[in-house]
């Protein structure tokens, strides 16, 4: 790990967020915020409730358009594309609650991720070939659902659904992951399960968490950025983030 | 297994061919031309309520203009029929001889220029399907790019039902009027009003019929299908999935237009008119009931809907006309209500199980056919070019 | 087109029209406000308000009927009391409909919009059956008749101005009430976080109730308006209900303002146009245009940003 952020680190930005406003009808969500994340870093946000961490991934994934500001990834400007074109681009995004389709199976669910066939004519003559099905197994075995391919999704607990839609995510194999409170909901088994996961899974990309559980937080976290009133009110790793007087006012003031 | 999923799988080969047999020997045999005739009326609105199978039941939208893509392969159609009925010769009392007679009431003297190109039967056909796609295309990216659903949807198309129903009415020297475009007789000097030429028309809607429903049987079974089904429950996983999901939206409401387009030119030649009184909301929202009472997500049950419904509104008609209206709008609410997924969704409940039962008790060798079936079912993407590569994944799970 | 006409020819027609046109924006605004809180309030589609308003329109009728058999003397009154008879009706039927259908249905709009389409079907051949499919019209009172002559060429029909008088005072009270009252609070409170409003004690299902009668009251004040300006028949209410769905819509759904603002503006638009073109045309050119407007902005013309 990191031992300060102030170091100019050498590895290029992944993700470099500046300047980004939004407000909704006058009230600024997030306001004037700069990020920076780096290849292969897991990025935990973290901030009381209304501190505008949703809507920080709302805006990257271009579910909330930026009043202000850019978003770079990978040089590439996000503000400007559609949903699924930062899709393409390689972000991918998990829901605060599970999102998954609970009326197909686990295989299909997967398979309906698998990106391939993504337009009209694609989908009109995809077909479920070997590399499809043995794509689809792996996944499975790694977010721990390799038995339950032929389960109907919302037969699953609500833990293996999450694991379900960071499989679906990993699936596109995307170079940003952002993952909002995966572990909400979670058994302490699971949580435990679910952080490997995530160790074992950035090991080729940038992962950005939001979560309020400080122990798993403690345990995934390359740094932590800390989300106040839509700006960044501290940042660095765990145990500095953890010690500062600003941060320690906002969670313990009032 | 849920319901939806239960319904994807429920488009059996058999099921198509047994309503094709109905369609093509059965009614033939079992009807005079009359009734046949009347048949193959019903059946071009069966054409609109596949579509609406496709678009309402599979992707979500309703559309309660659906009258309006129905009314454009009608009129399409029924414009070249008049222009040939409309020969100088024919109209040869007529103050300007040559263009269809309610223009020449109106005192148009000459062939609007819109008009023209309908002397062109190739023309025509590809006009039946074209400009029907084009405009639901125009409405559908208009609507869906900017993700307008639901509701809000459904109130525009109607909307656009109401406009073009007054257009229709209001430009009666262009369009016929109230009437219609009315008296049409021969296409390419066929006399379409023959009993011979009414048997092969009827045979020619039920095999487009059915070749719409292969079509639309292939969409539901592609991944296109299942990503309708997945948009509609979650449509912002879908979008998240890297799926420009006002494109599949825009498809298949296209998709349903040129059916209903097909279905309208069908109306025409069989019943020798047409006129605003199948372009407006009344007939729009009504064939959106044909396909509720098949079953919203069966794209056999919106044929069986369509003739029942048509069959019990003609009966009711001819005996008692005031409760016609009484009985339609109980059916509205009795269906929405009480049986949401239609008469498919009564026979998936009801018949299906105990003839499977039947057919496994009376004959055990077919007892594991119809478990391999039924496997089938719940796979129902499975086709023919996957096959192995679905076994193979589906040993590795019984490992 | 304006060619053929005198400066002071125009000025007249286009204050003609303009007065045409508020008296078809006061039947719009009476039928958008029930829509409009329906609607934009609870997310109900309600196909069956044109019935509901003919409805308001039948008992103002009998009433009338009933005040010219027995009560002529006070026959100039009689309105005043319909009016009040055609909500009382007209409110019930709306909490008996949201009591057995509607309620069942809030989870599937659309399926609320086939089944009260369904109703309103039945409305219609129960009032051919109660009332036969001929129009009728109420007599008006004498205090109603005739016009009043602005200039030489201007003249205001009184039954127009009464109209848009009473508009006015329903527009402004049933904003009052939303704003003030504790039904208003309540439903308002229920549109926004339907969870918490029962958490706090609101009795969320009669909140739909009420919320949904009072919609269907309002319509039928509007039919009530609607006998003074016109004959009803049982499918007079069919041929509005399009209309209005559009003025609620292009209004922004969820504002009173929007309705009013979108109400007028398609309604001189349309009158203003009938004068120069034929009526349909002036309406296709009105709807297009209204279409047109909502492809391009599909929140309509009031909305407010928010977080989705």
């Amino acid at each position: 790990m990191l031992e300060t952020n102030k170091s100019i680190p050498k590895k290029d930005f992944v993700l470099s967020i500046e300047g980004l406003t939004v407000s909704f009808d006058g009230f600024k969500a997030v306001n004037d915020l700069s990020l920076y994340v780096e290849e292969q870093e897991i990025r935990v946000i973290i901030g009381p409730n209304g501190a505008g961490k949703t809507t920080v991934l709302d805006l990257i994934c271009g579910r909330t358009k930026a009043t202000e500001g850019s978003i770079k990834f990978k040089g590439k400007e996000l503000t400007k594309l559609n949903e699924h074109q930062i899709v393409h681009a390689g972000v991918g995004r998990k829901f605060q609650n599970p999102s998954i389709y609970e009326d197909l199976t686990v295989f299909e669910n997967l398979e309906l991720s698998y990106p391939r066939g993504r337009n009209v004519w694609g989908a009109l003559t995809f077909r479920r070939d070997a590399e499809v099905v043995a794509k689809v197994k792996e996944i499975a075995d790694m977010i721990f659902l390799g038995d339950k391919l032929d389960m109907n999704a919302d037969l699953l607990s609500h833990g293996q659904k999450q694991w379900l839609e960071i499989g679906m995510l990993l699936i596109q194999d995307p170079e940003l992951l952002m993952l909002d409170e995966p572990v909400a909901g979670m058994s302490v088994s699971e949580r435990k399960q679910t952080a490997e996961l995530l160790q074992r899974i950035t090991k080729d990309r940038s992962v950005l968490v939001i979560e309020h559980d400080m122990q798993f937080v403690a345990d995934i976290a390359d740094r932590v950025t800390v989300l106040h009133q839509g700006q960044v009110l501290s940042e660095g790793s765990m145990e500095r983030v953890q010690s500062d007087p600003k941060v320690i006012e906002v969670y313990l003031g009032h | 297994m849920t319901k939806i999923q239960a319904f994807i799988g429920r488009y059996q080969l058999s099921h198509l061919l047994i309503l094709a047999a109905l369609l093509l020997v059965v009614m033939p045999l079992a009807m005079d031309i009359f009734r046949l005739n009347l048949v193959g009326k019903y059946l071009t609105y069966a054409f609109v309520a596949v579509g609406l199978v496709l678009c309402w039941g599979y992707g979500g939208i309703l559309s309660l203009g659906q009258g309006v893509f129905f009314g454009l392969g009608g009129y399409c159609m029924a414009m070249f029929l008049k222009l040939e009925a409309s020969s100088p010769e024919q109209t040869a009392i007529q103050s300007t001889p040559g263009i269809p007679d309610f223009m020449d009431w109106n005192q148009l003297t000459a062939l609007p220029w819109f008009w023209e190109p309908f002397h062109s039967f190739g023309f025509t056909l590809l006009a039946v399907i074209l400009i029907p796609a084009l405009f639901a295309f125009i409405i559908a990216v208009a609507m869906f790019k900017r993700r307008v659903g639901g509701v809000y949807f459904a109130i525009i198309t109607q909307a656009i039902a109401a406009i073009l129903t007054i257009l229709i009415i209001g430009q009666q020297g262009y369009t016929g009027g109230v009437n219609g475009i009315t008296d049409l007789r021969t296409l390419h000097g066929w006399d379409i009003r023959t009993d011979s030429a009414k048997y092969i028309l009827y045979f020619i809607n039920a095999f487009l019929l059915i070749g719409c429903l292969f079509a639309a049987r292939y969409i539901i079974k592609s991944k296109l299908g299942r990503l309708l089904v997945a948009m509609r429950e979650r449509e912002d996983r879908v979008r998240f999935s890297g799926y420009d999901v006002s494109s599949f939206k825009i498809f298949i409401y296209c998709i349903a237009a040129v059916f209903s387009a097909i279905g309208g030119a069908m109306f025409t030649l069989q019943v020798g008119f047409m006129s605003p009184s199948f372009v407006g909301i009344v007939p729009s929202i009504e064939m959106v009931i044909f396909c509720a009472v098949g079953g919203r997500l069966s794209i056999l049950g919106a044929v069986y809907g369509t003739l029942l419904v048509n069959w019990a509104k003609t009966s009711f008609s001819e005996s008692f006309p005031e409760l016609w209206l009484f009985a339609m709008g109980a059916l509205f609410i009795g269906v929405v209500m009480a049986f949401p997924n239609g008469l498919a969704g009564l026979y998936q409940t009801y018949v299906e199980p105990r003839l499977q039962r039947f057919k496994k008790s009376s004959d055990p060798a077919l007892a594991s056919d119809m478990d391999a079936l039924k496997t089938a079912e719940i796979k129902p993407n499975k086709t023919k070019d996957t096959e192995s590569a679905a076994e193979e994944y589906s040993h590795a799970g019984n490992q | 087109m304006f060619a053929d006409y005198s400066i002071t020819e125009l000025t007249s027609i286009f204050a003609m029209q303009g007065f045409a046109g508020l008296i078809l924006f006061s039947v719009f605004v009476l039928m958008a406000l029930g829509l409009a809180i329906i609607f934009g309030q609870m997310g109900v589609i309600n196909m069956a308000h044109g019935e509901f308003m003919i409805l308001g329109a039948y008992v103002t009728y009998l009433t009338s009927s009933l005040f010219a058999e027995y009560l002529p003397s006070v026959y100039g009154s009689y309105f005043f009391i319909a009016m009040i008879f055609a909500f009382i009706v007209t409110a019930a039927l709306g909490a008996l409909v949201e009591w057995s259908i509607i309620r069942h249905l809030y989870k599937r709009p659309l399926d609320t919009l086939l089944a009260t389409w369904g109703l309103s079907l039945i409305l219609q051949q129960l009032y051919r059956t109660v009332f036969g499919a001929r129009e009728v019209g109420v007599t008006l009172p004498d205090w109603l008749m005739g016009s009043y002559a602005l200039s030489d060429s201007i003249e205001i029909p009184i039954n127009g101005l009464f109209v848009m008088g009473l508009t006015i005072f329903i527009t402004v009270g049933v904003a009052l009430m939303m704003q003030k009252s504790r039904l208003g609070k309540q439903t308002r409170a229920v549109v926004q976080n339907r969870p918490m409003a029962a958490a706090v004690g609101i009795n969320t299902e009669k909140v739909d109730r009420m919320t949904f009668a009072l919609g269907c009251g309002i319509a039928g004040i509007a039919g009530s308006a609607f006998t003074m300006i016109g004959s009803t028949g049982p499918t007079s209410g069919q041929l509005y209900i399009v209309d209005t769905f559009l003025v609620v819509v292009f209004g922004g759904a969820s504002s009173l303002i929007g309705t009013v603002a979108s109400a007028f503006t398609i309604s001189q638009a349309q009158s203003t146009m009938e004068f120069f073109l034929s009526g349909s045309t002036a309406k296709v050119l009105t709807l297009l245009t209204v279409v047109g407007i909502l492809m391009l902005r599909p929140q309509g013309l009031f909305s407010l940003k928010i977080r989705r």
